[in-house]
């Protein structure tokens, strides 16, 4: 999957469970301190983005990612 | 009080749940009936005729409520039949009542795992689709006994004591997304459960209740249908105590 592959369906997740416009989720964007996102919230964002790519991102990889960037690196590698 | 779309209510096919059903029945609610096994489906089928015959909308769903994945199958065809599921009421209970002198880890294990498990299950499955809707209310039917004890109940009673903390913790993780949390702790209710209870644990109970009568299913109902309203959305994390004085 290319990385604009990628992009294309994370956006549409993370601006639905964080409840934000869709142009709002740029690459360099922090979940937490630009998307305004909570603990909660990343779970919901982690989980669905599982269901979506059918892979599984154990906790101690999640609390890494940060970012919309970092979240698309890691589904590239292990899809 | 404000129609509610749709309930799930657990262990719905007898007792205080089915009760709980027919009541929400008058609002005209969606009522999801949850059974444990083929063998209370025909108990099943009566609360929805009762459901029914009230003129709401229903439907039976078999699940064990102590098997996380069948809990899962069955939210997911709520949410198929029903389009959203507004209010859970974890109510399926068992007792296995023995001193604890005679208590097996099996008796122990069971009443835990169907009791408090179960309804962590539920909690789990629901909140999935409560916190995609930004709304949500559940409702745990814990017990007295779960606050103050009681002999030959250490097994029940622990249940009932760790659905008190689990819908406290509930009510913090999820309250920044409007899904409130609470108990309902029924005293003494005339049910087929506390038919069981041995005569000298009853008297000592009617001894200490100050509205001088056993409770009915309908009191318990009525406070579960309050938490689940409009009227309760400031409420959470809190426990509702309807023994007619019992515990005072």
């Amino acid at each position: 999957m290319t990385r604009e592959e990628v992009l294309q369906k994370v956006i549409p997740v993370i601006s639905d469970k964080l409840g934000i416009d869709e142009d709002q989720v740029v690459g360099d964007a922090h979940f937490i301190n630009d998307l305004g996102a909570d603990s909660l919230g990343l779970v919901d964002i982690t989980m669905a983005l599982e269901e979506e790519f059918g892979l599984e991102i154990p906790d101690e990889d999640a609390g890494k990612l940060e970012t919309v960037n970092s979240m698309i690196d890691y589904i590239i590698k292990a899809a | 009080m404000a129609v509610t779309k749709s309930v799930l209510i657990t262990g719905a096919s007898r007792g205080i749940g089915q009760q709980i059903a027919v009541q929400f029945a008058k609002q005209g609610a969606f009522i999801a009936i949850n059974y444990p096994f083929e063998s209370e489906k025909e108990n099943a089928m009566q609360t929805l005729h009762e459901v029914q015959n009230r003129g709401s909308q229903g439907q039976i769903y078999e699940a064990d409520v102590s098997n996380l994945a069948a809990v899962e199958d069955m939210v997911k065809k709520v949410k198929m039949d029903a389009g959203s599921i507004d209010v859970l009421v974890a109510n399926a209970g068992i007792t296995k009542d023995k001193l604890i002198m005679r208590m097996t880890s099996e008796d122990w294990n069971q009443v835990l795992q169907i009791n408090l498990t179960g309804a962590f299950h539920c909690t789990k499955a629901v909140t999935k689709e409560m916190m995609q809707a930004k709304k949500g209310r559940i409702v745990y039917i814990s017990s007295v006994i779960g606050m103050i004890g009681n002999a030959g109940q250490a097994n029940y009673a622990a249940s009932k004591g760790g659905m008190i903390a689990l819908c406290k913790s509930v009510a913090k993780e999820f309250g920044s997304r409007n899904i409130t949390a609470n108990c309902v702790a029924p005293g003494y209710i005339l049910t087929e459960m506390t038919q069981n209870l041995p005569k000298e644990a009853t008297d000592q109970f009617m001894s200490r209740v100050s509205i001088k009568r056993f409770g009915t299913m309908e009191d318990i109902a009525h406070a579960v249908l309050f938490l689940s309203s409009d009227q309760a959305a400031y409420i959470t994390g809190q426990v509702l105590v309807v023994d007619g004085g019992l515990t005072l």
